[in-house]
């Protein structure tokens, strides 16, 4: 089946790119001293017992979330061709505005919930909507402004934590915001756990999950089934095709900030509402740059993207259990570094052998960043065209044949 | 042949398989020492693939490449570098930022190393050549001509004595060409030996001193430029007599289908690019535009598809004002559009061929279900394109880059045509494209013609102007300086108006 064919080239560089970058971890474990193979069994170990292993598939899947969504966040922005650097900034603004709606109102529980995941997604959305703003009359690139956005969004929600939404007593080590009441506190799944005969951990399983989801497949649907996710892509593949096609390209690059905004305005909210119901100084930091590490790991593809957050979200959990066992934890982030290198190196390699061989006519798997926006990805002009800019020439043929693309009547796979 | 010199460079029976093509068979070509040597051949006929064995870019399955009668094998270009083999290629290799002297010397640092010696060889390069290379300037204050003399500078600095340049004037306007030739000369003069692939039959009449034509992979034969027509060398390349771009009887009707009025549109320096420009295009009309390239057609074209802002006039499209619609709403409103360079404008090379059907059309049946794209109508109907335009590809899942120019050229026609525009936009339509598809999309263009489609022809190709167009108009400096009839004039007075040396028929717009 070519569809499975095509799925099978698609996992491959991104197979192939974890394993290479196992393996330079490894080296670099082993130039530190540390066993790589020791490493690897603490972070494969999740405990003995069922509580304990089901416990740490909990963890496994609550940090996997808002990664999940950060990935979703910058996967959005980036099948257009557009750096959404800024969902960092975004997030932190949308949960610490949220967290203070929250606790503000009190209402019965499903309107609360919803009345905070309205406030986070309209906050993402118009900071990322800045940044859109900006580029379409300013021509801002968005790299820049998104970045900078970052420090804006960062002192903006100090600011507010320690004043005007301050909640927790003077003197107190850790400042937060005021408690959400219980009313807005998203319901755990460790029911459901229960339901499935496994062990009821010590940890809630976060409700968001599925919320998560639910956006996971609609973001799907609507990049690759609909027309406006058609123009998104095409706009990534070639602007300048796009906008020769009625593409109002000012119109989709705000449309597409925003709804990438709107997002990672999502990104808090797990941890916000299932566990920490306050937001603080030590609310989770960092899932903004990591959505664009699972983004590119993703291939900025919706189920990639699950995967990637999967992974990340098992490195992360070893952390703890690799300095329990006197494991430097920062480990895990010379893996995960790695990977990134190691994907957009792989992409990069697996989109010019894709192209290649589509070139000279043999059977054509899609391209690794067939969506044109990962690593270096391609320029507007999407590379150097395979029969060039050709002369004006008297009534005969133009253009230099790249012989070889004559008859592509290459095997179908 | 008897020749005591042995020849510079002989390919004997050279084969090329890539997977389910052979790109090159049984090529012959024999080019002897201090001669230009001119490779002829309609696009995809296998002359770049032939060039690239010749720079080692790949081994060819049979046969043997001689330089100065001895085999060599090449391995990669820097084996053929080694052996004195260059190449210009057709897309430049520089880097804008860098100097003239740093662009020659990047990559050959090892010649004369980056200091004195090296700035001292191409001193004397540009000298012995006429190159006129100032060293310390900016590649990117550097002409399209300048330039390409300094890619032929980097070839001589790594010491080549067999030049290939493929499709050099190309990308150069007819001044350039001149002066390209005289650097021609000098290097002959200079007793090196250049290989000049090219499809402009007059240009290669006028510099080779032997043509070798390649059709479908093969050598066909080898002509003498001074006794040869271009239009014998033409049907030598084709195998074939010629396809005319003549059309039948005029089908003009009397309701117009677009009107410009006044239409301006502002350029890079206090010159708009598109100056007061009023015509008019009736049903089953083809009204063709004229020019030399860059005097406007192109920001004209853009302009009517609503894809460069007015700057004054209006645009009318049967009897609505359209000049504040979107690109969308012209499109919806049945302009149908074939750009000028299809990779930039026309195709999403990295999307499947269903997707390329679906381009331009996302509002409408079949490609559009409501808000969503109806996947399954456009891969049906991007069957019934590829076997009804005659598109040659595995199937609508094959990504677009991997057929050739011909096959994505009536990819984009077969779609533009499926949605029964009022008005089309043609610019270039034929540029790039083999022979076959050429008369393919003439008959296309022809047959809607007659059904009383209203068609804008941008073309390069005065033939093709002339043939198919019932009104012809020249744009110079972005206004419109002729009117014409293409039933009366001829090529020559056609060019006359194009350069301006011709002005004595006022604009007699339409």
């Amino acid at each position: 089946m070519r569809a499975v064919s095509r799925l099978g080239q698609s996992l491959l560089a991104p197979a192939l790119a974890v394993v290479i970058a196992l393996v330079i971890s490894a080296a670099v474990m082993l130039a530190i001293g540390v066993d790589p193979f020791r490493a690897l069994e603490v972070m494969v170990d999740f405990g003995d017992t069922p509580s304990q292993q089901v416990t740490a598939i909990v963890v496994v899947l609550n940090r996997a979330v808002p990664l999940f969504l950060a990935g979703l966040a910058v996967a959005i922005a980036f099948r257009m061709g557009l750096f959404n650097i800024g969902v960092e900034g975004q997030y932190r603004m949308a949960t610490v505005l949220s967290a203070g709606a929250g606790a503000a109102i009190s209402l019965p529980a499903p309107l609360h919930i919803l009345v905070i995941v309205v406030v986070a997604m309209l906050v993402g959305a118009v900071w990322a909507g800045i940044v859109a703003v900006l580029k379409v009359t300013r021509g801002v690139s968005e790299v820049i402004s998104s970045i900078m956005l970052n420090f804006i969004a960062l002192g903006l929600a100090s600011f507010l934590l320690t004043g005007p939404l301050r909640g927790s007593e003077p003197g107190a080590s850790i400042i937060t915001t005021k408690e959400i009441p219980e009313s807005g506190w998203f319901p755990s799944l460790n029911g459901v756990l229960g339901a499935l005969g496994l062990a009821n951990p010590p940890r809630q399983l976060y409700g968001f999950l599925l919320v998560a989801v639910v956006v996971g497949v609609l973001v799907a649907v609507l990049l690759q089934r609909t027309r406006f996710g058609f123009d998104l892509r095409a706009t990534g593949l070639s602007a300048s095709a796009a906008s020769a096609s009625g593409v109002d390209a000012k119109r989709m690059v705000i449309t597409t900030m925003l709804l990438s905004g709107a997002v990672a305005g999502l990104i808090g909210l797990p941890d916000l509402l299932g566990s920490n119901h306050t937001y603080g100084t030590e609310f989770t930091s960092g899932l903004g740059f990591l959505g664009i590490a699972v983004a590119l790991l993703g291939r900025n593809n919706p189920v990639g993207i699950a995967v990637a957050a999967l992974l990340f979200a098992f490195l992360d959990r070893a952390a703890v259990p690799l300095q329990i066992a006197g494991i430097p934890s920062s480990v895990v982030t010379i893996i995960q570094g790695t990977i990134v290198l190691a994907v957009v190196v792989a992409n990069e390699v697996s989109r010019r052998i894709a192209r290649r061989q589509a070139e000279s006519g043999v059977a054509v798997a899609p391209p690794a960043t067939g969506d044109g926006s990962t690593g270096g990805g391609q320029g507007p002009d999407g590379g150097p065209p395979p029969d060039g800019p050709t002369g004006t020439g008297p009534a005969l043929t133009n253009a230099s044949g790249a012989a070889g693309r004559t008859s592509p009547t290459g095997s179908t796979s | 042949m008897t020749d005591s010199a042995p020849l510079a460079v002989e390919l004997r029976g050279i084969t090329k398989r890539f997977p389910g093509v052979v790109a090159n068979k049984d090529i012959e070509l024999r080019v002897a020492r201090g001669e230009v040597h001119a490779i002829v051949g309609e696009n995809g006929a296998g002359k770049s693939t032939l060039m690239k064995t010749l720079y080692g870019m790949h081994r060819p399955d049979e046969g043997q490449i001689l330089l100065d009668g001895r085999e060599v094998v090449f391995k990669s270009p820097a084996d053929a570098i080694a052996a004195g083999v260059g190449m210009v290629h057709q897309h430049f290799m520089l880097a804008d930022n860098l100097t003239v002297l740093e662009n020659v010397v990047l990559g050959a640092e090892k010649a004369h190393g980056i200091g004195a010696a090296a700035r001292a060889r191409i001193v004397e390069i540009s000298d012995s050549y006429a190159l006129g290379l100032e060293p310390d300037t900016l590649v990117e204050d550097l002409g399209v001509g300048d330039r390409q003399r300094v890619e032929i500078a980097k070839v001589l600095y790594r010491g080549a004595t067999t030049l290939i340049l493929d499709e050099p004037t190309a990308v150069l306007v007819p001044q350039e060409v001149d002066e390209l030739f005289g650097n021609l000369a000098e290097l002959k003069r200079e007793g090196l030996t250049v290989i000049f692939i090219s499809h402009k039959l007059d240009e290669v009449r006028k510099v080779a001193d032997s043509i070798t034509v390649i059709r479908r992979g093969t050598t066909v034969g080898t002509a003498d430029p001074r006794t040869t027509t271009a239009k014998q060398l033409a049907e030598l390349m084709v195998g074939a007599e010629l396809p005319t771009p003549q059309t039948r009887a005029s089908t003009v009707r009397d309701t117009p289908v677009l009107q410009l009025r006044g239409v301006t549109v502002a350029g890079q320096g206090t010159r708009p690019a598109v100056d007061g420009v009023t015509l008019t295009v009736r049903e089953g009309e083809v009204l063709g535009i004229a020019g030399v390239e860059g005097n406007g057609q192109a920001e004209l074209v853009d302009a009517i598809m609503g894809l460069r802002p007015l700057a004054a006039g209006t645009v009318v499209l049967g009897s609505d004002d359209i000049s504040a619609w979107t690109t969308r709403a012209r499109r919806e409103g049945g302009i149908g559009f074939i750009p000028e360079d299809r990779h930039r404008q026309g195709m999403l090379l990295d999307a499947p061929l269903w997707e390329n059907r679906v381009l331009g059309h996302q509002t409408e049946a079949p490609a559009a279900k409501g808000l969503f794209i109806d996947r399954k109508a456009s891969i049906a109907d991007t069957e019934r394109i590829m076997r009804e335009y005659d598109v040659r590809a595995p199937g609508p899942d094959t990504l677009a880059v991997a057929l050739s120019g011909g096959n994505q050229q009536k990819l984009i026609v077969g779609r533009e045509m499926s949605a029964h525009p009022r008005l089309l936009i043609a610019a270039h339509p034929t540029r790039g494209v083999d022979v076959g598809a050429q008369s393919v999309i003439w008959e296309l263009l022809k047959d809607a013609r007659a059904e009383g489609m209203g068609i804008v022809l941008v073309s390069a190709d005065l033939d093709e102007l002339i043939g198919l167009s019932d009104t012809l108009v020249v744009m110079l400096r972005g206004a419109v300086v002729a009117t014409l009839d293409p039933g009366q004039v001829t090529p020559e007075q056609l060019g006359g108006h194009m350069t301006g040396a011709v002005t004595d028929t006022p604009a007699g717009a339409a």
